[in-house]
């Protein structure tokens, strides 16, 4: 394909359109339910967006060192000390749903 | 006072011929009497603002001074604040009160601002024109079928319509420039790291800033004044020493050197705004200011870009939103993957499922290179374009948006119209450039028109020195809707 000709050229080339089945997958790796009716709805709309980001296939960046920060910076260390306090109490206050302290969820593990 | 300078509103505090009380109660009886319509607020305490309105008066009676002691401030609702909602414009979290304040309230508060309220925004910063917000679209003052842009579009109706004096907002792809440029305000986006995102809740991490909008741009420097500082509890945050970016207001403007990329002017930017831009461009020519054209031949790339890398951004940032510590949860469920599908699909809008979904795609095994690596490079590209024209000029000008404000609900059906209105705003937010927009003028319909000045790296008092000269010599910028008469 034109798209992927010259120096560059990734392991998959990256399918134009998702189709519902594609979405349901995407979804679910996402852990958002969605219906059959609002996968259809949203499909156009994510084409829409995936066929405006195709543009960038064209572009030749051998060579480039990949930007993942605005100004380059790198991690900054503190020592390994706590600094923060306790405050759990506030911390739970806030949750869906505790219980001595824990947080509670459906069983996990029967 | 409701039009007042933030300078004016100060000295009169100081002088004793208000008191923030009485300040803060005008602002709360203007929002009582026009919000309604507008929406821009989505939580006002008026008992809390009248008591820090009180202490602030407290503070100044034993002899503390400064220059928003007893201000008030509208602050975005994505800045935690503790004791009050923090919603982010989602239903995830309408019921959200943070154990704790943002660093940028903090320092609001340090500073002796009042809290006036929490400003309606786009779903988790997530639009350019307010109508993903779960509590309902903001309204334009300057024209009330319009929206007002996005995301910070709460924040700057309030400015706009004087229901506050100031406010702050954020800016991931244009959102504090975008919609100060369709509401006639300023509003200026830093430097990436100069506002700490410490309590600021997280869309796309690399790209997020916290900034100033007002009235004028001396404005802008006494609010940007209290907003920057290094702050430990952001791993991006910058340690530099702290600056007045009111030092070079009134500093001459012959001998700037102006660049005009030649990719923001001509087609696709409606005729009025590019009248209205060049107008004020040849304001600063009849300064002595030297104008040069410039190109950032990456430009057309950036939208593509960027909704690549922020999405990806946000669809880790967004997967905290689970049901379990904080947020909305389904009230029933089957098992805990259950609990996690539904609590998330009740609690998105549709703007955010969806940029979770390309975000979780363009990050999934086998596509990271072609995607997410792609448009890092390309970032880097579009850098790189700026680093070479700041070479040879000292700012740059042009159009914040192709267009004026839009009518509401006339870009729903096609989102990436949408996206492509933040085309002029979204390279400096990838290269992490300051950028701001002051009016400059109003198209055939009444709307305003706003004027972008990007700088280099920490320029912000040359922005602001070049934005308040252009403010002294018009009267944009003092301008109030029609529709919200003082």
């Amino acid at each position: 394909m034109a798209l992927f000709s010259g120096p560059f050229r990734p392991l998959f080339a990256p399918p134009m359109s998702l189709d519902l089945e594609q979405i349901r997958r995407i979804a679910r790796l996402a852990r958002i339910a969605v219906s059959d009716e609002e996968a259809a709805a949203t499909a156009g709309k994510l084409n829409s967006l995936l066929g405006l980001i195709e543009e960038m296939q064209a572009v030749d960046t051998s060579g480039i060192e990949p930007m993942s920060h605005a100004m380059d910076l790198v991690q900054r260390l503190r020592e390994d000390k706590a600094v923060e306090p306790d405050r759990r109490e506030a911390f739970q206050a806030i949750a869906p749903a505790v219980e001595d302290g824990l947080y509670l969820v459906p069983r996990v593990v029967e | 006072m409701l039009n007042a300078p933030l300078t004016e509103l100060s000295a009169a505090l100081a002088g004793g011929k208000v008191s923030s009380v009485e300040l803060t109660q005008l602002f709360l009886d203007r929002i009582e009497k026009l919000d309604g319509e507008l929406n821009a607020f989505i939580t006002v305490d008026p008992a809390r603002a009248l008591g820090e309105a009180r202490a602030a008066d407290a503070r100044r009676a034993a002899g503390e001074s400064g220059p928003l002691l007893g201000i008030p401030v509208a602050h975005k609702d994505i800045f935690c604040t503790e004791g009050m909602t923090t919603t982010c414009g989602s239903k995830m979290l309408a019921n959200f009160v943070a154990p704790y304040d943002a660093h940028v309230v903090e320092q609001f508060r340090r500073a002796g601002a009042v809290l006036l309220g929490k400003t309606n925004m786009d779903e988790f910063a997530m639009g350019s024109s307010n109508e993903s917000s779960f509590f309902g679209p903001v309204r334009n003052p300057w024209r009330k079928s319009a929206v007002p842009g996005g995301s910070s579009g709460g924040s700057a109706a309030a400015v706009a319509a004087r229901l506050a004096p100031a406010a702050t907002g954020t800016d991931t792809g244009g959102s504090i420039r975008q919609p100060a440029s369709l509401t006639g305000i300023c509003g200026l986006k830093p430097t990436y790291g100069l506002v700490s995102r410490y309590g600021m809740i997280a869309f796309a991490s690399s790209l997020d800033q916290g900034g100033p909008m007002g009235r004028s741009a001396a404005d802008l420097a006494t609010l940007l004044n209290a907003m920057t500082g290094f702050d430990a509890r952001d791993s991006t945050s910058l340690e530099r020493a702290k600056e007045d970016y009111a030092r070079d207001l009134d500093a001459p403007l012959a001998g700037l050197r102006i660049g005009l990329p030649r990719e923001y002017f001509g087609e696709g930017v409606d005729a009025d705004v590019d009248a209205r831009v060049r107008e004020a461009i040849r304001w600063y020519e009849s300064q002595g200011a030297k104008t040069v054209e410039i190109t950032l031949p990456n430009t057309h790339l950036a939208v593509p870009v960027y909704y690549v890398l922020a999405p990806a951004e946000a669809s880790s940032n967004l997967s905290r939103f689970d049901g379990v510590r904080y947020g909305h949860r389904a009230a029933e469920y089957s098992d805990l993957y259950d609990m996690y599908c539904k609590s998330r699909a009740e609690g998105f809008g549709a703007e955010v499922k969806r940029r979770i979904l390309v975000g979780t795609y363009v990050l999934s095994h086998g596509y990271y290179d072609a995607y997410y690596l792609q448009a890092q490079k390309i970032r880097r590209l579009i850098a790189r374009d700026f680093a070479a024209a700041f070479g040879q000029c000292d700012l740059v000008m042009g159009p914040v948006a192709p267009s004026t404000a839009f009518e509401a609900g006339a870009m729903s059906s096609d989102p990436v119209q949408m996206y492509l209105n933040d085309i002029f705003t979204i390279p400096t937010s990838l290269a992490g450039l300051p950028g701001m927009s002051i009016p400059c003028g109003f198209d055939s319909k009444g709307l305003p028109v706003g004027l972008q000045v990007i700088g280099n790296h920490f320029a912000e008092a040359r922005m602001l020195n070049a934005a308040h000269q252009y403010q002294k010599a018009t009267d944009w910028h003092l301008r109030v809707p029609a529709g919200t008469p003082l």
